[in-house]
């Protein structure tokens, strides 16, 4: 099928600005679930709240749009009912790292079958410019206008150790990579985080010396690196891409299933298991 | 919460429960139920408050907090009641009104009702009347419109996973559920959401009446205190005073024609409660006599007993506190 098979044409104009990233990681989406042949009424996609969430609108899936920092939350009612059906959940940083950071660590220590897909533009776009919880140090923010004091998540490092068991970064510089890496979050059987950077030309980018959404996609080119790579030890402030885990562990819904199994099987003798 | 309104998506009857602070956190997810119009049961057994409060004594102070805890125009579905049998009956009742209207429904028990200890008659498979899914008839490949209201203001559904791909959010949606800032839809939408359930008061109504007739003064109760209440006028009844308990079992939306109807011929009401008269106020509301209608109620974490009643019912028969 064709990308637009896959989008609701009848909602467009989309909501985000000029040079936005989300439109990359959208297309990127689709292309790696066109890659992968999943069925449409396969897919539910569960998102928050933020400019990212609304990806979810635009998308021709199952699609729940829901309140800020919770999507993983709805997503995993939605699978413990229907294991069978493919959960992508797109987050903002704002979403992922803050009001909603307890829900990624939960649902990464339980393994869940769900794809994180988190948008990192290191700020709060749809509010304003607000500085997020990815924001770096120094950064300037409409809340941070002398510079941002606190210091940033690496969600790479969050994920590995609350044990999401696929964990991986792009950038929306690095799209046939991202695809790739897509392809496999949804593929593997467990939790997996997608960190994504994002370029927000409007609100990161204005006020943080980026003059346009090209300069910012250069940024990514410059200032990442494949894991591993000469260049990291170099220069240790590079930021890594690729896949830094992809594991087999058990996976929630195929262990809820089995302790219903073994509920089912007990007996019941005067009222007494 | 938020879980199972992503599990009642996929077609599944679906509830959650909790105490007191929890249900403080429930409500942004219980105003996402209600503007997307998912069927779900939230069961809040009251404790005192607020806060942490008094755990985990019994009180009824989230009366008005079931009715208004979310943010925004809205209604809403709260039933309550005073013994185990009723707990299940009205537990049963929560699930078929929450499927009929499409709505989050609320259970407001109390701590007494919950650690009681009680017979429970389970009734046969078929003995009860159990509401399911209206699920749409628009086959694969026609337009399914999932915000567009029937002529009887239901809106068939169709599961997550199915035939139909549709749009889910709380943001303001037009019929395709998707996010609209017209005023037309908000309007539409607003009244859709409040229409639906308290145009249906009648219908949602459930009350248990005792020693009704010939009544001086009637007490209106719910949850436990109907069990005082009731202990009260069943004692009076036997020294030949005309008492008489209106119990409620639905408390949202509340009953105001039911609880006018039955106040229109007696001399006094007594609300029955363990706060500071969050069903006393809407029950003076609803009457034509708002002067006749008095408090007797219990704040202190401790059981509201007969005699915080007897004390009340002494000074509106003039023999003094």
């Amino acid at each position: 099928m064709a990308v637009k098979d896959y989008i609701r044409e009848k909602f467009f104009p989309h909501i985000w600005c000029a040079g936005c990233g989300h439109g990359t990681v959208m297309g990127s989406m689709i292309r790696a679930i066109e890659n992968l042949g999943i069925k449409k009424n396969d897919i539910v996609v569960v998102s928050g709240i933020g400019c990212s969430s609304r990806i979810c609108g635009y998308l021709d899936f199952h699609t729940l749009h829901t309140i800020h920092g919770r999507a993983l939350a709805f997503a995993t009612g939605v699978k413990l009912s229907r294991p069978e059906l493919t959960l992508i959940v797109p987050m903002g940083d704002g979403d992922a790292f803050a009001i909603g950071g307890n829900h990624l660590i939960h649902a990464a220590r339980r393994n869940i079958d769900i794809t994180a897909i988190i948008m990192n533009n290191s700020i709060y776009g749809m509010t304003g410019g607000q500085s997020s919880p990815s924001t770096g140090y120094g950064d300037l923010a409409t809340t941070a206008p002398y510079g941002n004091i606190d210091r940033s998540f690496d969600v790479v490092k969050l994920a590995l150790g609350a044990g999401a068991t696929f964990v991986a970064r792009s950038t929306t510089y690095h799209v046939t990579s991202m695809i790739k890496i897509l392809e496999k979050a949804i593929t593997h059987k467990g939790f997996s985080v997608v960190e994504i950077l994002s370029q927000c030309p409007t609100y990161f980018g204005r006020r943080n010396k980026f003059a346009s959404a090209v300069d910012m996609l250069t940024h990514y080119k410059t200032h990442t690196t494949p894991i591993g790579s000469k260049k990291k030890e170099k220069n240790p402030d590079l930021i890594e891409r690729g896949i830094f885990t992809q594991q087999e562990q058990p996976e929630y819904c195929a262990e809820y299933d089995k302790i219903i199994e073994k509920a089912s099987q007990r007996k019941v003798t005067n009222g007494k298991v | 919460m938020c879980a199972i309104i992503g599990a009642s998506l996929t077609g599944k009857k679906v509830m959650t429960a909790t105490s007191g602070p929890g249900f403080s956190l429930k409500q942004e997810a219980i105003g996402f139920a209600v503007m997307t119009e998912t069927p779900c049961v939230i069961v809040n057994v009251q404790r005192g408050g607020p806060s942490t409060g008094l755990p985990t004594s019994v009180s009824q102070g989230d009366v008005m907090q079931a009715r208004w805890g979310t943010h925004g125009e809205h209604a809403i579905i709260a039933l309550t009641a005073s013994n185990n049998q009723d707990v299940f009956a009205m537990t049963v009742e929560a699930f078929n009104l929450s499927e009929t209207f499409r709505t989050p429904v609320i259970l407001l028990f109390d701590e007494v009702v919950a650690h009681t200890r009680e017979r429970l008659i389970m009734p046969e498979p078929g003995e009860i009347n159990v509401v399911e899914r209206l699920k749409t008839s628009v086959k694969e490949g026609t337009d399914y419109h999932p915000y567009l209201p029937r002529e009887d203001g239901r809106l068939p559904m169709s599961d997550f996973g199915g035939v139909h791909r549709y749009n889910v959010t709380g943001l303001m949606h037009d019929m395709w559920g998707f996010p609209s800032n017209n005023s037309k839809i908000i309007y539409g939408l607003t009244h859709q959401l409040v229409d639906k359930i308290q145009g249906h008061t009648k219908e949602i109504t459930r009350t248990k009446e005792f020693f009704i007739d010939d009544v001086d003064c009637l007490l209106i109760s719910y949850g436990s205190s109907a069990r005082t209440a009731l202990h009260v006028v069943e004692n009076r009844r036997a020294r030949g005073e005309n008492l008489g308990l209106l119990e409620l079992q639905t408390l949202w939306p509340f009953p105001v024609d039911a609880v006018r109807k039955r106040c229109a011929s007696v001399n006094h009401i007594i609300v029955v409660e363990m706060n500071m008269g969050q069903i006393f106020h809407e029950v003076k509301k609803a009457v034509d006599d708002p002067d006749k209608v008095f408090l007797a109620n219990q704040i202190d974490g401790s059981f509201i007993t007969p005699t915080d009643v007897l004390n009340i019912l002494r000074i509106i028969q003039g023999k003094g506190a």
